[in-house]
């Protein structure tokens, strides 16, 4: 292999990779902006996407087509039904608390999924063919371009919401203001409810879109769920944009990072990178200081 | 009032009926077990605990072990450590076991060797470091095959194709490092030069970095070294790089829910086994057949769900070594592990069992069959290169 | 001297429970409790009092108990020289860690104290000339002192709970020092304890590491009572384990962390009898006391005293 393939490889891998860690970071973000905390259960939302993909199609022989809008669906319900139980009829918590519940709320969903879909992980088919496209040596799986195209869409769909519809807008005012918001006749807690169904959206097609890559078991989640915390925090709390270019970056740099200095080492070699930058910008790439200083916690 | 009056008398007589029969019921003998029946090692201890409960139901209708029921009393250690140096405790000191089977992963059996030693409780592991046996501790045993016999197989089988310059790549935990450290020891010894060492964290979702690092050296094969879902990515993403040198894999690849994972990607994976996944191809000569194909018949039968795997294999033999030392010599901790360590010729799932008093795991590399994937199915390698020879 | 009378009740409990109990597994599962409070008590005052959140005090617990490890099976130091140099390699990496790091605010610190966490974590696991990597290694020493070998269960749970009223003495008295109420004001808001001359900095770093060692003494006996340690014992899992426990207990108080430390110390084994279901039970009950008692379980019992007692108190008056 040309040394230039494989760095290209290198590369194609990182985006891979980094686009479902982006995937995760963006609901990370959504939650937290609504509601300042940071929803542990988030990884479960990117398992439970996969999980139910699978019974829909495998058992169900539901088409792909079909699958998707229903798995993605179902995990809204769930996390709409949780945030419903856990965390709307909660007075004033304190962040802490709430994060606390999340944790609670993840440990829970996995239980229930063990029980559901037992303990192997699952398997399902390519959404295209599964053979690899060649480009200038280096090669990627035409599923790789799914969730490539899947994260596009996302940010697309996320764009547009949050400045062209009136409810997305009433979102972005929760995140600068809960207090502004209520005074000019926002409903705070109905926009965390759909802050919490939007995030449960976007890990569902995440975890629609890799479980053919990845294989998918009741455990998954944790580690995609510290993969996007890491991300989201790197990029900036709060930031779209930093949650994206803070999971390629963090992809492409597991990537290089096995490739060029240690395979034992890839994953610490990234939290050097991304403690190294929290020191010079403690508000990650694209966060704000002045924003953050406004926060609770 | 007087409905409740009859209901009172009722339930006196129910429980002063089951207390009789209680008494007279002969007490059963209490075996423990401790699996990670949750947590990260789950897909492992499911069926091993599925396994025990299985045989306690079938021993019990046959009427128990000198007409004492058995009871086996599962613990579940969720794979984290604390909790399993509790649970075995609890099983000696609450329980009062008389043996003990499990635990499931390798740093969990480590951790309760030492408790097992000074209460004087046979314990039988079902993990494969090797460290569990060696140095021999009197009262600990385990089932599964030895991870350098594995190693061994495989370097053979490389060198009866030439093979000399190799890359291994294996997952960071207990099963990948073990594996890993008895790859680089036995590697020299059989002529075989290890050119990539890469290694990927249990849990990782793409592999592809360290195998296009594979790729550009001049290795002849790779081994892969871990359990699911590693051992799936490893082989697509081998498919997906193009890279045409064989596949080899771990004893780990032993389930046949892989080959359905690994798709086209799985074809030709080369990985020494246990003979419980090709039993119908084993001829009437082999002294496993009938015991591996009970297993089989049983287990599927009770549990239609799932598939029957090695590692519920070796929780099948570690719990008939303790029943068999029971029956021979009677519910006596320290008669138990004597029989144990004197048993010769036990034919379990895992091979047939000879152990000594300086060998506690009793298996050798014949426990250990060459397997591939082949149309779909894992069969024999012995039988592909037949068949090729005909053809010829 | 009424303040001492909480402390003096748990060393009267801490001495009965065993005469109580006997069972050598109930006091093999009290020991991890004593473990997990030790870390617990030193971690509520860098939660609670500070109010600054980590989620890495598992690698200090991990640093502590391989340091004391190694040094005494690799190079047969005695086990309590080992113990004490793991706190003073602890405290180092501690102080180093913590100057950086302490510079960030909630979530940010939260996820470099976990990134952290889990670099150690990656260490333990790659470094396996030094640490025997994921499959870890036996075969420690236990603790001595002259010819008492801390062998069994009972003479550790005494060692692990002596240490434990040790450290709570010390603890109590922090809280009412200066050092208390400088970390109270932290709490309260970093930049008005600075405007009024509290050097905020320097008492948060000064309180991370004194918990940083005393996470290593956890450390330095969980490896000395198991006699085997292997890195998935010091994973994140194990750090949002004892954060859960300092905020499930109630982070307010000192005496929550370690009523945390038990219930959660203790539940999986309470569990056992659910089987499979354990998981599902560990998760309601967490969510239930957050939801319903979002300060603790210090908060609840401050409820039952507000209501018995508050009355006792009242009644004479009316």
């Amino acid at each position: 292999m040309h040394s230039f393939s494989i760095t290209l490889q290198y590369i194609f891998t990182g985006i891979a990779v980094g686009s479902i860690y982006a995937m995760v970071a963006l609901g990370f973000n959504i939650i937290y902006n609504c509601t300042g905390i940071i929803n542990f259960a988030q990884g479960e939302f990117v398992m439970l996407g996969g999980m139910f993909m699978i019974t829909l199609t495998t058992t169900w022989k539901l088409p792909s087509l079909v699958a998707f809008p229903i798995a993605v669906a179902l995990v809204v319900l769930v996390g709409v039904g949780f945030e419903r139980i856990a965390i709307h009829p909660l007075k004033s918590p304190s962040v802490l608390v709430l994060i606390m519940i999340t944790i609670a709320g993840s440990i829970l969903i996995k239980g229930v999924a063990m029980f559901a879909w037992g303990k192997e992980p699952c398997y399902l088919p390519h959404f295209s063919s599964e053979t690899p496209i060649n480009f200038l040596g280096a090669t990627i799986l035409p599923q790789n371009l799914w969730i490539l195209g899947c994260l596009a869409a996302v940010v697309i769909v996320l764009a547009w919401f949050f400045n062209r519809t009136l409810v997305g807008k009433a979102m972005r005012a929760c995140a600068h203001n809960r207090d502004a918001a209520r005074l000019v006749g926002i409903n705070v807690k109905q926009m965390v409810t759909l802050s919490f169904a939007l995030s449960a959206a976007i890990g569902a097609v995440a975890g629609i879109v890799i479980t053919p890559i990845i294989l998918m078991d009741y455990q998954r989640g944790a580690m995609l769920a510290l993969k996007g915390f890491g991300a989201a925090i790197l990029g900036g709390l709060g930031s779209g944009p930093g949650a994206v270019v803070a999971g390629l970056l963090i992809g492409v740099l597991e990537s290089l990072g096995a490739g060029y200095i240690s395979s034992h080492y890839k994953d610490a070699i990234a939290l050097v990178v991304l403690l190294g930058v929290l020191f010079i910008r403690p508000a990650g790439l694209l966060g704000s200081a002045e924003i953050q200083r406004l926060k609770k916690f | 009032m007087k409905r409740i009056l009859a209901a009172a008398a009722i339930m006196c007589l129910l429980v002063s009926g089951i207390a009789f029969a209680q008494a007279v019921a002969p007490e059963p003998i209490k075996i423990g077990a401790v699996f990670a029946v949750t947590g990260p090692a789950s897909k492992l201890g499911e069926p091993e605990r599925n396994t025990v409960k299985m045989i306690e139901a079938e021993v019990n209708a046959a009427g128990g072990i000198k007409g004492r029921p058995i009871e086996i009393i599962v613990e579940d250690d969720g794979g984290v450590e604390a909790n399993t140096v509790n649970a075995v405790k609890k099983l000696i000191t609450n329980d009062k076991v008389i043996a003990i089977v499990g635990p499931t992963t390798s740093g969990a059996s480590l951790a309760v060797k030492p408790i097992a030693e000074e209460n004087s409780v046979p314990l039988v592991s079902c993990a494969a470091a090797e460290k569990i046996v060696n140095p021999v501790a009197k009262w600990v045993f385990k089932t599964p095959q030895k991870d350098s016999d594995a190693a061994i197989r495989i370097f053979e089988n490389m060198k009866s194709k030439g093979i000399s310059k190799i890359a291994i790549i294996t997952s960071s935990d207990g099963f990948g490092s073990t594996g890993r450290e008895q790859l680089k020891k036995h590697s020299p010894a059989l002529g075989i030069e290890i050119v990539a060492d890469e290694t990927y964290a249990p849990a990782d979702t793409d592999m592809t970095a360290q195998l296009t690092k594979i790729k550009a050296s001049e290795a002849q094969a790779v081994i892969n070294w871990s359990v699911v879902p590693g051992q799936v990515i490893v082989a697509k993403n081998m498919r997906q790089l193009g890279m045409t040198i064989p596949l080899y894999q771990s004893h780990g690849f032993g389930n046949p829910k892989n080959i359905q994972a690994c798709g086209e990607a799985g074809e030709g994976i080369i990985f020494p086994a246990g003979r419980l996944l090709i039993v119908d191809e084993l001829g009437a000569d082999s002294k496993q057949k009938a015991v591996l194909a009970k297993y089989k018949a049983d287990y599927q039968a009770k549990y239609p769900n799932d598939q029957v795997s090695t590692f519920g294999g070796h929780a099948y033999d570690a719990l008939w070594l303790v029943l068999n030392a029971i029956k021979a010599v009677g519910p006596d901790k320290a008669k138990i592990r004597d029989y144990i360590e004197n048993t010769k010729g036990f034919v379990g799932t895992g091979g047939i069992f000879n152990f000594s008093a300086e060998d506690h795991c009793g298996l050798d590399k014949s426990a250990f069959e060459m397997q591939t994937v082949k149309g779909g199915k894992f069969v024999a390698l012995s039988s592909v290169k037949e068949e090729v020879k005909a053809k010829k | 001297m009424k303040k001492h009378v909480p402390l003096a009740l748990f060393v009267v409990i801490v001495m009965g429970l065993p005469v109580l109990l006997k069972n050598p597994y109930y006091i093999g599962a009290l020991v991890f409790v004593g473990i997990y409070s030790l870390i617990t008590i030193s971690l509520s005052l860098v939660l609670g009092y500070a109010g600054q959140i980590s989620l890495g005090h598992a690698a200090f617990y991990g640093i502590g108990a391989y340091t004391s490890g190694l040094l005494t099976t690799r190079w047969h130091v005695s086990p309590w020289f080992a113990l004490a140099c793991s706190m003073v390699i602890t405290g180092i990496l501690a102080y180093a860690i913590g100057k950086p790091v302490l510079k960030l605010r909630g979530h940010y610190l939260a996820m470099a104290t976990l990134g952290l966490g889990e670099i150690v974590y990656i260490f333990f696991n790659s470094a396996v000339d030094l640490t025997a990597g994921p499959s870890g290694f036996g075969q420690i020493p236990r603790l001595a002192i002259g010819g008492l070998v801390f062998k069994d269960d009972i003479r550790f749970y005494y060692l692990v709970w002596f240490t434990v009223a040790v450290l709570l003495a010390l603890v109590l008295n922090i809280i009412n020092s200066r050092i208390g109420r400088a970390l109270r004001s932290i709490h309260g808001s970093e930049t008005a304890a600075n405007a009024m001359g509290v050097n905020t900095a320097s008492y948060k770093i000064q309180i991370f590491v004194f918990s940083a060692v005393i996470s290593a003494v956890a450390g330095g006996y969980y490896a000395h009572f198991v006699t085997f340690i292997s890195p998935t014992t010091f994973d994140a899992n194990t750090s949002i384990l004892l954060v859960t426990m300092v905020i499930v207990g109630g982070m307010s108080n000192v005496w929550g962390a370690v009523l945390g430390a038990a219930l959660l110390g203790t539940l999986p084994e309470y569990l056992r009898r659910f089987g499979d279901y354990d998981i599902l039970v560990y998760g309601a009950i967490m969510m239930v006391i957050m939801m319903f008692a979002p300060g603790g379980l210090v908060s609840l019992a401050g409820l039952v005293k507000q209501k018995f007692v508050g009355n006792l108190s009242r009644e004479p008056a009316a």
